[in-house]
């Protein structure tokens, strides 16, 4: 019994070089779906135009990254259950970044900003010189470790108030990024990262807020690692006046 | 679009106010029992090197914190860039400093202090 | 305002007692409560930022010292 007439309308952003807008779809209403599974059904089954991002589908990759009635959120692991609000279901692009067609954004500007903020590696080695002797229990290394798991997928960028109003701002995953690499003794970078970060888009423009703390899926934690940030710049800024 | 030097300079005047504010609320509690008037501030401050100290460093605190909050604010929340942004700051941090000195230096070393 | 007191030190007077009107004194009241909020927030934000301490602790911290206070003005004001 495969029959259910049940259904559900859902508001799913649509732009396509124009002022984008919401438009209503009615899409089965199934027990245990995800709003993965609504944003396909739609794609494949009533507008085919219907352009959006995902990968493994299992909450691993974070591709699928959308706005889901306000808040960023990974829809293969949103339960259409859990969101959805008098009826109502809202899926758009994520915030503050600029939108290519429909759900899907332009991540460049956060990988610029990655880059801006020094979150590259800077080898001091080559092949040819012994490893880096770096035991797990080492304070900087169990920091680096809990800031590591990122895996850019903008959720924290998205969710952050400060990204919004400040274009220049580097953002929660770059700078949490930065932050590990400040803990890696094997990196040879750590002047031109602290000043980076410390320059006009950086660091010190986090209010500690932690939208990014709320919403991250691999519950990282970017304001501590801002936190941080603002500690080394401020010791630096300290020692270099000595 | 704040960078180091505005950041510290914010925390540092924010640490600086912190005693001053509290030794602020506790003057006034004390001050208001049984009524307000002129010649009750005047009796206190007037001559005292010690309140145009306490209250001065006050008014140097509170006009760098609040230009650079302001700062902020007119930036994240209207726009404001630039040479305006700067401009608006300097305002800011002249008018509450011009205030604020005018009031401290009235009530202490003006009008032939001692 | 203050400067008034050299100048012009009757109109100061006029004005102190404007300032005995509840009105007014529900909004220095307001003043007062919105300047420890920023006080005490802005504390807690420099915990947050320089102690290697849990958020959860922070909070706590701040609220402890936030309540202190209320209670000590609290008696401070009744006692005299």
């Amino acid at each position: 019994m495969a029959d259910r007439m049940q259904t559900m309308t859902v508001s799913i952003w649509r732009e396509d070089g124009d002022d984008g807008r919401f438009e209503k779809y009615e899409v089965p209403a199934r027990e245990n779906q995800t709003v993965l599974d609504v944003v396909a059904y739609v794609q494949q089954h009533i507008d085919h135009t219907l352009s959006y991002r995902f990968a493994c589908r299992v909450g691993m990759c974070g591709s699928c990254a959308m706005m889901v009635n306000g808040s960023p959120r990974w829809t293969c692991r949103t339960h259409v259950s859990k969101v959805v609000a008098d009826d109502r279901l809202e899926v758009a692009p994520l915030r503050n970044l600029p939108v290519i067609k429909d759900l899907a954004t332009d991540m460049d500007p956060f990988f610029e900003k990655w880059v801006a903020a020094e979150a590259v590696f800077h080898p001091s080695k080559t092949r040819h010189d012994p490893m880096a002797a770096i035991t797990p229990d080492d304070p900087m290394r169990i920091a680096a470790s809990e800031a590591i798991e990122c895996i850019n997928c903008a959720v924290c960028y998205a969710a952050c108030d400060v990204v919004e109003s400040n274009p220049d701002y580097f953002g929660p995953a770059a700078l949490n990024r930065s932050w590990s690499l400040v803990n890696d003794i094997r990196d040879d970078g750590q002047d031109v990262r602290l000043a980076a970060v410390g320059s006009n888009g950086g660091c010190h423009n986090c209010h500690s807020q932690q939208g990014c703390v709320q919403y991250c899926p691999n519950e990282l934690n970017p304001t501590l690692s801002i936190a941080g940030l603002k500690r080394e710049t401020t010791k630096a800024l300290f020692r270099r006046s000595r | 679009m704040l960078d180091l030097r505005l950041y510290m300079l914010q925390r540092l005047t924010a640490l600086i106010m912190a005693p001053l504010v509290i030794g602020h609320i506790a003057v006034m509690i004390y001050a208001v029992q049984g009524g307000l008037t002129v010649d009750e501030i005047l009796a206190r401050t007037q001559g005292s090197v010690a309140w145009f100290l306490f209250y001065g460093s006050f008014v140097v605190a509170v006009s760098i914190h609040g230009a650079i909050g302001l700062r902020v604010i007119s930036f994240e929340w209207f726009g404001l860039k630039g040479r305006a942004l700067q401009l608006f700051s300097w305002v800011v941090f002249a008018l509450l400093f011009g205030l604020g000195a005018k009031a401290v230096y009235a009530v202490t070393f003006a009008g032939g202090g001692l | 305002m203050l400067s008034l007191a050299i100048s012009a030190p009757a109109r100061l007077d006029g004005f102190l007692r404007f300032t005995d009107l509840t009105i007014v004194k529900l909004a220095e009241y307001g003043l007062v409560f919105l300047l420890a909020a920023h006080l005490f927030g802005g504390l807690r934000l420099m915990a947050l930022e320089f102690l290697p301490w849990s958020p959860h602790q922070k909070t706590m911290a701040a609220l402890a010292v936030a309540f202190a206070f209320l209670v000590s003005t609290l008696f401070f004001l009744k006692a005299i």
